[in-house]
């Protein structure tokens, strides 16, 4: 089976809207409630696992991850939502952590409880290429899919690399700085992208600062196969709470519109 | 470049490139015959280098064992060791053309020593500081101030140094270009914690000369405090190839280990991952990262430097820890006996020296790393003694 067959059996078919949240915020429940909304319009969803210190990102999911560890969020309650949202929905779940969190409970051993309750694979914000022998190896036996980051300023020779080792896709970081949602989308984002696909040949997802539609659809429209939606839709959370399924869902249909090609 | 296991580079991607020009940079550069000169200018008539290697007679006669020595660091302009590492740095800035630094600090120590430094080479300085720590370190935001850096106070996470380094970080990924980073310690990815040894290992090469002056041998013991450890991998690391000097690292017990409120990463703590680096962490068993305490804020840091932690898995160093009333205990015997009076941090490794000095016998030799003075902990040593 090639790497295409392989991957459509578990991928839609490209372009993807990739959406975000973090697990645990504001609580377990809630967070099963929140992905079956973003399910209802995504191809993919990216859970995130707090960590106490989350240095790639801004203060919208910083707060996210006090807030989930707050209630007491412990990494085996997400692998639980994970096995609850296993009950309604197939659409492959990503999980988005820190590498301390994978190494804590042993990487093969992490990596194995998150197959077994349903994940699809991960996502290491602070494990580059160099530092993945173990994790890869792990991955590989786990059958846990790899998707690894590549930003603005990566050498082509890193991107080939990356793009080798990152077997659901090669998330692409739009710009210089941390998660958050942006007004405007830099011109670096447009530039990597095009660099980007002329390098790999695994789907390319955008993702830091996306908060509309309109980047949605720029950011497609530049080429990239995927769009990747975290804080702006973690904010909703912030500012609606246990209300926030029903706005999820409609934003997120809202973003879907984007990806309709022109 | 690792230390065994531990170091290596667990950064986001974005990272990867300025830490690349940053090593190559420094590996020029420490070869680089002006750029040791100007530093060595600079450490001499600025900072006050050499320090004194002192003989602490009336220690020793109080204690009744080993001859305790004193790595005088305290005498440094700023009052301690820090500024051998961030001269060393902004030079390394200066020379890589970049025009701002920016640094994480949590007592204060570092920040000011960066904030000198920057007035020093002319440029503009942004430090990272826990809101909780602004508060609790007053006279160090208005040092800050004064000598013309900003200090940018941090919400987020538990508000201390860890959360700091976080947002130094954060602010690099998105400034690198025109911005170094001055790390604090021996810490942080790949090649930081090499970086800050080297500019630290002064104080060990200097050391090394004059014991041999003035005893015409090594000594038997080394012992020094370590938060991060850049001060203890300063006065070791000249040392680590003489397998007969024994290098004893004190770590911060603050309320007692068993209370889980200290900061004692390498007698407590796990293997992780943060800040970059493979090392040793305070964490809870899925990895979250501890708060800490210690009457010393400049120890109060969950990890250590990933060289440290090699040491400690080799055997080559050993890690004790001494808590609070312990290191208030010898500040004010110090202080009466010599005259000196130590930072908290410092107090930690004297402390620790006369239990030592204590079972050793009166020809045998102990070098202690008095790290800093104390007259930035008076207040607090104020409300703790009355
Ligand atoms: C006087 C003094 N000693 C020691 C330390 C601890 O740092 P390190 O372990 O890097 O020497 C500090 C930190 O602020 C300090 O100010």
């Amino acid at each position: 089976m090639s790497f295409k067959d392989a991957h459509a059996s578990v991928y839609p078919e490209t372009p993807w809207l990739v959406t975000f949240v973090t697990a645990g915020d504001p609580s377990p429940e809630l967070t099963l409630k929140f992905m079956l909304a973003l399910e209802k319009h995504s191809d993919i969803i990216e859970l995130g696992i707090p960590f106490s210190d989350p240095m790639a990102d801004g203060p919208t999911i910083q707060k996210a991850n006090v807030r989930a560890l707050k209630a007491g969020t412990k990494v085996k309650d997400v692998f639980e939502i994970v096995r609850n949202f296993r009950e309604y929905s197939s659409k492959p779940v990503i999980l988005m952590t820190y590498y301390n969190i994978v190494y804590a409970r042993g990487v093969e051993n992490f990596l194995r409880e998150a197959k077994d309750c349903g994940a699809t694979g991960a996502i290491v914000v602070d494990l580059p290429v160099e530092e993945s022998e173990e994790y890869l190896r792990a991955c590989e036996k786990t059958g846990m899919d790899t998707v690894f980051l590549a930003a603005p300023n990566t050498p082509d020779d890193r991107l080939r690399v990356i793009d080798e080792v990152s077997s659901a896709f090669v998330y692409l970081v739009s710009l210089y700085g941390t998660t958050g949602a942006r007004e405007e989308l830099p011109e670096t984002a447009f530039k990597a992208i095009a660099r980007a696909k002329s390098v790999c040949r695994k789907p390319v997802c955008v993702g830091f600062g996306v908060s509309k539609k309109e980047h949605v659809k720029a950011l497609i429209d530049a080429g990239a196969d995927g769009v990747v939606v975290g804080s702006a839709i973690v904010r909703l959370i912030e500012e609606f709470g246990e209300g926030a399924a029903e706005k999820i869902e409609e934003f997120v249909s809202e973003l879907r519109k984007g990806l309709e090609k022109s | 470049m690792k230390f065994g296991e531990f170091g290596g580079q667990f950064v986001p991607e974005v990272l990867i490139p300025p830490l690349k020009e940053l090593e190559k940079a420094y590996e020029t550069l420490k070869e680089d015959e002006e750029f040791k000169k100007e530093l060595d200018y600079y450490l001499k008539v600025y900072a006050g280098r050499p320090t004194p290697l002192y003989f602490a007679r009336n220690l020793t006669e109080h204690v009744g064992g080993a001859k305790i020595y004193l790595k005088r660091e305290d005498l440094l302009h700023s009052g301690a060791h820090k500024i051998n590492n961030t001269i060393g740095q902004a030079l390394l800035a200066k020379y890589m053309g970049k025009s701002r630094l920016i640094a994480e600090t949590g007592a204060g120590q570092h920040g000011v020593a960066t904030a000198i430094a920057g007035a020093l080479f002319g440029l503009k300085t942004e430090v990272y500081m826990g809101s909780e720590d602004v508060e609790r370190q007053k006279p160090n935001v208005f040092r800050m101030k004064l000598l013309g850096a900003s200090v940018i106070p941090v919400e987020s996470g538990s508000r201390t140094l860890k959360d700091a380094i976080n947002e130094a970080l954060r602010d690099w990924v998105a400034t690198f270009e025109y911005t170094h980073y001055l790390i604090g310690s021996v810490v942080g990815p790949h090649p930081y914690p090499t970086i800050v040894r080297d500019f630290q290992s002064v104080i060990g090469r200097e050391t090394k000369v004059q014991i041999m002056e003035l005893e015409e041998r090594l000594p038997d013991c080394i012992v020094a405090c370590v938060g991060g450890g850049s001060n203890a991998m300063g006065i070791f690391y000249p040392f680590a190839r003489d397998s007969n000097v024994r290098l004893v690292g004190v770590e911060a017990a603050g309320k007692g280990l068993e209370t889980g409120k200290h900061s004692a990463s390498l007698c407590a703590g796990k293997k992780g991952v943060l800040h970059g680096m493979l090392s040793y962490f305070l964490q809870d068993e899925d990895g979250q990262i501890a708060t800490t305490h210690s009457v010393a804020a400049g120890l109060d840091y969950p990890g250590v430097g990933p060289e440290h932690a090699w040491m400690k898995e080799t055997g080559r160093a050993e890690y004790v820890a001494v808590d609070d009333s312990e290191a208030l205990e010898a500040f004010s015997l110090l202080s009466r006996l010599e005259g000196i009076i130590p930072a908290l941090e410092s107090a930690h490794a004297i402390a620790y020296a006369v239990k030592l000095a204590r079972e050793m016998s009166r020809d045998e030799i102990i070098v202690v790393n008095l790290s800093g003075r104390g007259d930035k902990d008076l207040e607090i040593v104020m409300n703790l003694l009355g």
